[in-house]
């Protein structure tokens, strides 16, 4: 697969709700020890917000650091495993909502946790051969985990969106480089009209995410470039060991996958994982500095995006939230709460 | 009785194969077996646990035997929880000592990776009576604790003595090529564990896997026909059954299906503790690693923590236990790990064990059990003409 020619993004947005439970108190009501949690803290959802919520509030910060004319969007393509309607797409909300013009193109994506990174690369395919000029990406979800089911602990909510185009308007990065890995790998899933996913439990772990992640990513080291090119590496994140797991099984140095994880104070925020882990990345990136990010779907896949700061990142940078600004910007509630928020209280 | 001897056995390394079956597992087998001459095989048998329940799979017996290249040869599968494995040795060691087959091959299997941790729990219980505590939810781990509770408030002892059982099972399986677990653990981690059920804690139980292990077995009428480099004696046999349920026996700490098992093998195989070097018990959980220890005389009740603590049972020890990681390490493949243990016996008394040999190892024992020790066998080997 050639590189990317002329891929480049405009501007990124990040969004988390402000609500926080902690580990500890899902653990208070479970009888789980602190030392068995799998994050901090995740960030929850309330009651008014969606999928389709966070994705608008998320582009409207993307949209802030484009400074581009929003009447030239012409795709918005939205990433989650938690669209609010089974059949109803959440892209026409969200274009709609934002003001974007009637004649765009507009789907949502599925794929567990890398359908933002899918975005991304379709976006990228349509500005690339010139269908349309400026295109939105977005990941978000409200992800359900199961009470006491060990998904609980990290099932979050939270977006990022990318306005992604010709390099035109001082853009923050370059997307250089896209491989994917995909295989019938069945660790998670969520049949319809079910309301929470099962996952493999172990089986989620070394033939599931291990696998797909380095695979996608020797396929990218393959297009011709070294481990020692990037900055900074960013991997989907489900909990807070995971991604450093799989960077020792690469050969990468914790250092450079540290400033991508949010997981730990956010919880796994599925279609808006990896993603906000570069938004993290890009509010402190420097001009030529490289990212590699590496996403992971149930189901299961990885998509490996090979992305090259620019200039236009110091200007922008300011011009919305960074993640650091939204995850400082937060309010603990207990589990009753949680439950309430959540509309996890049966009333009939 | 004919004499019964080991000459050949095969292993692969337990882990979780998540893309393999129960048949691709035992194919595997076939090159450690069979590089050598094929022999005429008389029967299989067969050892499995949990194949209707995980994998729903019965007639193991002549699957296997297919998927082995022996279609047309009697198979059996045989089934007794957790000591399926030392059941299948058992009903081979007594068809070749009956004079109804000269060759005999001995094939453990076991699939655990397709369970969710809940069903490998629950099917682990199926050896418990299932009307008695398995409909009640109650999990084997759950009798086990009880029994480790009322043995730390009979002998006032630590948990710190009990809990060197897993250190030691690491130990040895750092260096045992077909260990699930390869790598050594404090005492201090297995401490601080999670606890499963209070005062058992999650290092404290026998990692679960997927393996298959095969051994071997002729007559001596057979033994001259067949290219073999090392044999090993089956010299002793025996099996016995306890109470199910250990809270209605007499003693809860005392596990009479291993001790008398154990006694009647020493006796058929006319040889004494005194002679074994090496020893190959069911730690299922730590605690009963240590009621097997005391049940079977070879440490003072109250007493084995502390030994396996004063190097006892270290390879270098005076008697070698689990020498290549017991249940806890090497794995347990619940109707497998019967097998496993014999073809590590077979290994060390033929001098084929590799960094886990011990020195002059020439008498050695095996304990397999079902649930918590409601069916006991022990086997005793020893090198030829000892």
């Amino acid at each position: 697969m050639p590189k990317l020619k002329d891929v480049f993004i405009q501007g990124y947005g990040a969004y988390i709700p402000s609500l926080r439970i902690k580990a500890s108190e899902i653990g208070r009501v479970w009888g789980v020890g602190d030392s068995e949690l799998p994050v901090k803290e995740k960030a929850v959802n309330n009651y008014d917000e969606d999928t389709a919520t966070m994705a608008v509030e998320s582009a409207k910060y993307a949209l802030a650091r484009a400074g581009i004319d929003r009447g030239r969007i012409g795709a918005v393509y939205v990433g989650s495993e938690s669209h609010p309607y089974a059949v109803k797409p959440t892209g026409t909300i969200v274009a709609e909502a934002l003001g974007v013009s009637n004649m765009t193109l507009a789907a949502d994506l599925e794929f567990a946790c890398k359908a933002g990174t899918e975005a991304i690369q379709i976006v990228s395919g349509l500005v690339s051969s010139g269908m349309i000029e400026l295109g939105l990406a977005i990941g978000s979800d409200t992800a359900q985990g199961r009470p006491r089911d060990a998904l609980e602990y990290t099932a979050a909510a939270g977006a990022a969106a990318f306005v992604i185009g010709g390099k035109r308007n001082d853009p923050v990065a370059e997307i250089e480089a896209s491989r994917s890995y995909v295989s019938d790998t069945p660790d998670f899933w969520r049949r319809s009209y079910e309301r929470y996913p099962v996952h493999g439990h172990r089986f989620t772990a070394a033939p599931a995410y291990f696998h797909h992640i380095t695979s996608s990513v020797k396929t990218i080291l393959g297009e011709g470039y070294s481990l020692s090119d990037f900055t900074y590496v960013v991997f989907h994140q489900p909990n807070t060991k995971f991604p450093f797991a799989a960077a020792k099984m690469l050969g990468i140095p914790p250092e450079k996958v540290e400033p991508g994880v949010v997981c730990h104070v956010v919880g796994n925020t599925y279609a808006g994982s990896a993603l906000l882990g570069l938004c993290k990345v890009l509010d402190r990136a420097k001009p030529q500095d490289k990212i590699l990010v590496a996403s992971y779907g149930s189901g299961a896949g990885s998509d490996a995006l090979v992305i090259n700061v620019l200039e236009g990142i110091e200007g922008k940078r300011g011009l919305a939230p960074t993640v650091e600004d939204l995850v400082g910007r937060r309010r603990y509630i207990d589990y009753a709460l949680y439950l309430r928020a959540r509309n996890k209280i049966r009333l009939q | 009785m004919r004499r019964v001897y080991a000459v050949g056995a095969s292993m692969i390394r337990i882990d979780e194969y998540w893309g393999e079956s129960l048949d691709s597992l035992a194919s595997q087998l076939v090159d450690g077996l069979f590089s050598l001459a094929p022999p005429k095989i008389d029967a299989v048998f067969v050892a499995n646990a949990f194949g209707e329940v995980l994998q729903s799979q019965s007639n193991l017996g002549a699957i296997i035997a297919e998927d082995l290249g022996l279609a047309g040869v009697a198979a059996y599968r045989v089934e007794a929880g957790e000591a399926s494995g030392a059941a299948a040795l058992h009903a081979a060691y007594q068809s070749i000592g009956a004079g109804l087959a000269d060759t005999v091959l001995v094939v453990g299997v076991e699939k655990l990776s397709d369970a969710s941790p809940e069903e490998a729990t629950a099917a682990l219980s199926l050896s418990e009576r299932y009307d008695y505590v398995g409909y009640q939810g109650i999990p084997q781990q759950a009798i086990a604790s009880m029994m480790y509770a009322q043995y730390l408030r009979r002998y006032e002892v630590p948990q710190e003595m009990v809990a060197q059982i897993p250190v030691l099972m690491h130990e040895h399986a750092a260096n045992s090529p077909h260990a699930q677990y390869r790598f050594k653990i404090s005492l201090e981690s297995v401490l601080s564990s999670p606890p499963v059920a209070e005062p058992l804690r999650r290092l404290e139980c026998a990692g679960l896997g997927d393996g298959a292990a095969a051994l071997l077995l002729c007559s001596s009428d057979a033994l001259s026909s067949i290219r073999h480099d090392e044999v090993a004696e089956l010299a002793g046999m025996a099996c016995s059954t306890d109470v199910v349920t250990p809270f209605d026996r007499e003693d809860p700490l005392r596990l009479g299906a291993a001790s008398r098992a154990f006694e009647e093998a020493l006796a058929r195989a006319g040889t004494d503790r005194k002679e074994l070097k090496v020893l190959e018990i069911h730690d299922s959980y730590s605690i009963i690693g240590c009621l097997i220890l005391e049940s079977i005389g070879l440490s003072e009740p109250g007493k084995s923590g502390l030994d396996v603590k004063r190097g006892k049972y270290g390879l270098g020890g005076e008697l070698a236990l689990n020498t290549f990681g017991g249940l806890k390490a090497r794995g347990h493949p619940c109707g497998a790990t019967g097998v496993y243990q014999a073809a590590e016996l077979f290994l060390q008394l033929t001098g084929r064990a590799g960094n886990c040999q011990v020195d002059d190892a020439r008498v050695g024992a095996m304990i397999n059990l079902a649930g918590l020790a409601s069916c006991g066998f022990a086997a005793v080997m020893k090198v030829r003409g000892v």
